[in-house]
């Protein structure tokens, strides 16, 4: 009935209900959270590794915390309702998992003042909003430096999903690295416009392996280029979002794994304790958000040592993937020798690094 | 033993009865699908169609069956037009898509005057413009070179798609979105808001028009010279030659009112419930509403009825989804039955069940 008269009474009465209800301390058990997936919780990327933060919330919390999720929900208007849906049904704390997510989380969490509400990858927060991410980027310097020195037709092929800052990152990150390694590498970067859908990413992988690509990197939440990369053969990727340790030792050679369990609980038990804050998070390699998968003995040693050795670097601070002297693809300069990138200009970035070629779509 | 014997002329009482055995025999075979993932089948299917429409939430469900419906209707509402002629638009999502593009592009270009009265009825007569003139390719092509009107519609879907993205990326990308693709907000600037007519009812102006049409679509096909071209087309195209009937006016006529229509759903949706121009704005609608045509039997009161099903599934189905964990393949598995089940049954339309043995002729 307390939700029913929030969204028919408006923000006047929520507002005194919110008011009525402090915090869930002791009151309120178990914890209802809910998530909303982009795509199906057997990806095998993305959506699969936050469904795995969801189970380990479970886990860690067992009888306290009840979970709620609902998989393939399209960004846009549908989200809306899923996550009215949600709120409606009882969850104190709702994790939207896709960039796309963003407009719909923030209007709805004006509906629902009492419910918290976590955006993964977005940048817009309110009182009940939080949210977060993970350095991605930092994942891609490591997966740069061993593309650069395995390739052998110096030509690496980029599966890009949406011209979004984060995927931006991604390929610059990328391509510094294996550029320091390799000087004559070449990036050809497809987009797919998509975040999950077999059929287009294999489609993207076979292209570019048939233009000579002998490394595929891509952005793209499923298994379906490496099984391309699998049946080409000769052809080495890397684990996107999750190990995708199925394709062991090769063509998967190494990969990025997010893990989101840890902040998943944390958030949750501070919903528990009544200390949720709408905060902002960026966690990388040092905190664990962003883990680097097994490297394959089918890495020679010196690669991986080089491998190891930046991930290592980055993790104790010593590193920043983006480090000057780096020009922007015009020519124009960017960040002076020394000069690290601003997480403001990260978080915004809409142009290629030097070196790249092709445009960015718009 | 049972044969089928092809009746002289299709049953009416079995083409008003099909699409409701269909839908049970959806529920039975849905259940039994839902039984063997471990779900509690008649739990469900309440959960799916009782739901939204009676439970303890359906105060806000009901609206959305309307939002969910609405452009649902509008454009199956067009399709049935051509549909009835054997002039087959399978592009409307791309109509749409372009529909939305105008749409916003003209409410974008006078952001941020606020001027309700002329910015909000420019852009729907650009939304309907737009979806106009997108379906007057294939139509053109197939008056002037004879083309494949489906395979013309169709394929111009992802040239739709492709300026979708380039729009949220470059055009009408928000200048201070940060560098994120996707436009303004169109909800939050009011002189181009679709709003809800009454608050928390789903009413916005997108469902007044698929209502609006509905009853135009009648008064069409029953009241008018064109509708009865129409209906006479489709039944026999040589007969109608001979009462005067000129085919290509007819392309015309029902690629572009489907074009039109389908414009308008997208245009009412991109300044209500989705709000902005995005990359992945479109969802489906476009071909969703072809089960929508043919589960309303391309009649308008028919295709008001399936989209409101429709839409019911959907909305229940994701209910589902969140409350009893059941996954989204299964739900769409349960659409698909649902379309497969009415073209099965529709087999009792045409044909008469005998049980026995044939004759020998």
């Amino acid at each position: 009935m307390q939700r029913r008269t929030i969204l028919k009474g408006g923000a006047a009465a929520a507002a005194t209900l919110a008011l009525g209800r402090p915090g869930f301390a002791g009151s309120h058990l178990p914890v209802k959270a809910g998530f909303i997936y982009v795509g199906p919780i057997g990806d095998g990327g993305w959506t699969y590794e936050h469904n795995e933060g969801r189970l380990a919330v479970e886990e860690h919390f067992g009888d306290q915390v009840e979970t709620v999720y609902q998989e393939s929900v399209p960004e846009g208007a549908d989200a809306e309702r899923a996550l009215t849906q949600m709120a409606l049904g009882g969850a104190d704390i709702i994790f939207t998992t896709s960039f796309g997510y963003m407009d719909p989380t923030i209007n709805v969490a004006k509906k629902f003042p009492d419910v918290k509400f976590e955006h993964a990858t977005g940048y817009k927060r309110a009182d009940n909003v939080a949210t977060y991410s993970a350095r991605f980027y930092e994942g891609r310097a490591v997966q740069g430096t061993i593309a650069g020195m395995m390739t052998e037709t110096n030509k690496i092929g980029y599966i890009g999903s949406f011209p979004i800052p984060e995927v931006i990152r991604g390929i610059n990150s990328a391509y510094i690295h294996a550029k320091k390694v390799n000087p004559d590498v070449e990036f050809s970067v497809v987009w797919a416009f998509t975040w999950f859908d077999p059929a287009k990413e294999a489609d993207a992988a076979t292209a570019l392996i048939e233009q000579g690509c002998d490394v595929i990197l891509q952005h793209t939440d499923s298994t379906a280029p490496q099984a391309a990369a699998a049946s080409a053969g000769d052809v080495i990727t890397f684990g996107q979002a999750s190990d995708m340790a199925e394709y062991k030792p090769l063509p998967r050679v190494s990969s990025i794994i997010d893990n989101w369990a840890p902040y998943y609980i944390e958030r949750v038990q501070a919903v528990i304790d009544g200390s949720w804050e709408p905060t902002d998070t960026w966690g990388g390699i040092d905190s664990g958000m962003v883990k680097i998968g097994e490297i394959t003995d089918a890495v020679p040693e010196e690669v991986k040592a080089k491998a190891l050795e930046i991930r290592d670097s980055i993790a104790d601070g010593s590193y920043h993937p983006f480090t000057g002297p780096l020009n922007k693809q015009d020519g124009s300069a960017w960040l002076a020798e020394g000069e690290t990138a601003t997480d403001e200009t990260l978080l915004g970035m809409n142009f290629y690094v030097e070196g790249l070629s092709g445009t960015i779509p718009q | 033993m049972i044969r089928l014997e092809k009746r002289p002329q299709p049953s009416r009482a079995w083409s008003y009865a099909t699409p409701v055995l269909a839908v049970i025999v959806t529920m039975i075979a849905g259940g039994i699908l839902f039984a063997v993932l471990g779900k509690d089948p008649v739990l469900s299917i309440r959960t799916i169609f009782w739901d939204p429409l009676f439970g303890e939430f359906a105060f806000y469900y009901r609206g959305q069956l309307l939002v969910k419906a609405g452009p649902l209707i509008l454009i199956a509402i067009g399709l049935s037009l051509g549909f009835r002629a054997g002039i087959w638009n399978i592009g409307a999502e791309g109509q749409y898509i372009i529909g939305a593009i105008c749409g916003a592009a003209v409410g974008l270009a006078f952001y941020p005057m606020e001027a309700r009265w002329l910015i909000f009825p420019l852009m729907v007569i650009a939304g309907a413009v737009g979806g106009f003139l997108w379906a007057m390719i294939p139509a053109i092509l197939k008056t002037r070179f004879n083309t494949n009107e489906i395979l013309v519609s169709l394929l111009l879907v992802y040239v739709a798609e492709q300026l979708l993205a380039s729009m949220a990326l470059g055009t009408l990308r928000n200048p201070e979105g940060s560098g994120f693709p996707g436009s303004r907000n169109l909800q939050q600037y009011d002189s181009a808001a679709n709003t809800e007519l009454i608050a928390g009812t789903g009413m916005h102006w997108g469902v007044v028009a698929a209502l609006l049409a509905v009853i135009g679509a009648y008064v069409l096909l029953n009241r008018h010279m064109l509708g009865y071209q129409i209906r006479l087309t489709g039944q026999s195209p040589r007969a109608a030659r001979f009462a005067g009937v000129r085919p290509r006016l007819l392309v015309v006529f029902c690629l572009g009112a489907s074009g039109a229509l389908a414009g308008l759903a997208g245009l009412f949706e991109v300044a209500g419930p989705a709000g902005q121009i995005s990359i992945d704005f479109n969802s489906g609608y476009g071909f969703t509403a072809i089960i929508v045509a043919f589960l309303g039997r391309l009649h308008p009161v028919g295709i008001l009825l399936a989209g409101l099903l429709l839409a019911l599934t959907y909305i229940g189905g994701e209910a589902a989804q969140a409350t009893l964990g059941l996954p989204a393949a299964a739900i769409q598995a349960f659409q698909g039955m649902l379309l497969f089940f009415l073209l099965a049954v529709d087999v009792l339309t045409n044909y008469r069940m005998r049980f026995g043995r044939a004759e020998v002729a």
